[in-house]
């Protein structure tokens, strides 16, 4: 469903990604792992066209992608949750849904309500602005902005970064739902276990190149590269 | 030396008025450049041409139709106009110009300033025109039993009808709401499947949509002529800085001070009325560097 070939992505003079590539097939959650600055949050930017990569192609459902701004790549079914959230904050909660309302292709139709019952915690505080919510009523309510748009596909940027562990567990229940509904997932994390846990298959990235993948029974297995790449 | 001047309450009163009234063009106007520079990151210094082609275009179109009539179709279309220059202004230049750093900008829109206000002087010459207001809006009427213009009564009635009609936009309509998005993470909005581009363009076309419909609203006030352009974008500039960048019961409360204090500069101290505004402009900025209320930038 997404192939990244051999992209190199720049911020500036800097560069930061050196011919990163990889697959995620339809239905399947693949995870990202990498340590801080190792070049995760690139590569979803890449992909979404935040930050368009100088050479190398994306490609999404057989469609050369790169170069097409953001905002035609959410509407192709591309859906972005970022890494620090980035919630509308002067708007509220219910504002911050509507406003990424799609009703266009996708998979399911996704509207306020059904969001409100995917994620119960949101409904309570429909009116609030989104700048006052904790940070795990953020991070629902950025999914749940994403969702909006009707994706068929979503990059999940370290979603349960910084969360208690109720929230986490919570999200990691919702993101396996969200697999059993067909939405395709490429999920960044540091966190290995929740990743492991739900993903079908991982790359590990390292200073910008994608130094090992699998499927997850070989990346649990295979302690040694993740002892190498991902302990801090 | 006549320091203090006319100190009862019918003047006070009196003054407190035309201050307030004073204070209703800076906002349609500082409105309408805050916008621009909340939504679109945009230090419009041309925001001030704009204000004068709006009170050309008003005295062009006045004239041409003449009488009450007149007034009143410069008064709708005279924006109009302004906003189809803006528009042309945005597909053109600006849109390729939103990504530069704010000091390119600056230098840019001051440049524009310039053009557009060589521009001017070539469609109107450098005469100083007048516009009459409809014949029930002249003269005055007396509130507390000294005279007050009824043209400034009608300013008293268009700037809160324009107050509300901002507030009903930004937060009742998606377009509002996108733009109110956009002030805060533009990259966002775009990522959430929303042409930004269109967005901007709205956003710009319609605060120098304000700019012109001040621009046609002062002019049966003042001389229509050259040089208006700097008078109103320093005025509005500071105005914008003591409100709190972007916000815009930020430039409605700037607008106040800024009106209040220079109708009451005239009463107390005349000679030196035009100081006072500036005062209050310093002190506003020691107490509060980023403005009275909430900067978005
Ligand atoms: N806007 C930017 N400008 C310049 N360099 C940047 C920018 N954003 C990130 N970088 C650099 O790019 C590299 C990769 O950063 P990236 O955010 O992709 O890492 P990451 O894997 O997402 O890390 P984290 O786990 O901390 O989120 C880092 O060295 C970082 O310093
Ligand atoms: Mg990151």
């Amino acid at each position: 469903m997404l192939g990244v070939e051999e992209i190199h992505t720049f911020y500036g003079l800097s560069h930061i990604l050196f011919g990163v590539s990889l697959t995620v097939l339809r239905g399947e959650i693949v995870c990202l792992l990498g340590r801080n600055g190792a070049g995760k949050s690139t590569t979803m930017r890449s992909i979404m066209g935040l930050t368009p990569p100088r050479q190398g192609t994306i490609r999404f459902r057989g469609k050369d992608i790169t170069g097409n701004k953001p905002y035609q790549i959410a509407r192709m079914g591309i859906g972005y949750v970022p890494d620090d959230r980035r919630v509308f904050a002067d708007l509220s909660v219910g504002e911050n849904l509507e406003l990424a309302q799609r009703t266009t292709g996708g998979l399911a139709v996704w509207d306020k309500d059904r969001v409100y019952s995917f994620f119960p915690a949101l409904r309570r505080i429909d009116s609030r602005k989104a700048g006052f919510l904790s940070g795990g009523e953020q991070q629902m309510l950025t999914i749940g902005r994403a969702l909006m748009t009707n994706p068929d596909f979503l990059l999940l940027d370290e979603p349960t970064e910084g969360l208690a562990p109720m929230i986490v567990k919570e999200l990691e229940d919702r993101i396996g739902r969200l697999r059993a509904e067909g939405l395709t997932v490429l999920l960044a994390e540091q966190n290995q276990k929740v990743a492991l846990r739900l993903s079908d298959k991982g790359y590990i990235i390292d200073n910008g190149l994608i130094r090992y993948h699998g499927s997850t029974e070989e990346l649990t297995a295979d302690e040694e590269a993740r002892k190498k790449y991902l302990l801090v | 030396m006549e320091i203090i001047g006319d100190l009862t309450f019918a003047g006070l009163a009196s003054h407190l008025l035309v201050g307030l009234s004073r204070a209703m063009i800076l906002f349609i106007v500082t409105s309408g450049l805050s916008f621009v520079l909340g939504v679109l990151r945009v230090p419009n210094i041309a925001h001030g041409s704009l204000y004068m082609i709006g009170a050309f275009v008003a005295f062009s179109i006045s004239h041409a139709i003449g009488g009450n009539t007149g007034f009143w179709v410069a008064l709708l279309l005279s924006p109009v106009v302004v906003g189809l220059v803006a528009l042309i202004a945005e597909r053109s230049l600006f849109c390729h110009l939103y990504e530069r750093e704010h000091l390119m900008l600056l230098l840019f829109t001051f440049a524009l300033m310039l053009i557009l206000g060589d521009l001017v002087k070539m469609f109107w010459g450098a005469d100083y025109r007048s516009i009459m207001a409809p014949k029930y809006l002249r003269g005055s009427i007396n509130i507390f039993d000294s005279p007050f213009p009824k043209y400034n009564l009608f300013l008293l009635v268009i700037g809160p009808i324009v107050a509300v009609l901002l507030w009903l936009f930004s937060n009742k309509t998606k377009m509002g709401k996108i733009a109110r998005a956009a002030a805060v993470d533009r990259e966002m909005v775009g990522a959430i499947g929303i042409n930004v581009s269109w967005v901007f363009a709205f956003a710009f076309v319609l605060g120098c949509l304000l700019a012109g419909l001040g621009g046609a609203l002062v002019s049966p006030t003042v001389s229509v002529t050259l040089g208006m352009d700097h008078d109103i974008i320093m005025e509005a500039f500071l105005i914008v800085t003591i409100g709190g960048l972007g916000n815009m019961w930020g430039a409605l409360v700037g607008s106040l001070l800024f009106g209040i204090t220079q109708s009451f500069g005239v009463l107390f101290w005349p000679q030196f009325a035009i100081v006072f505004p500036y005062l209050a402009v310093v002190i506003v900025l020691i107490w509060k560097p980023t403005g009275m209320l909430k900067s978005v930038w």
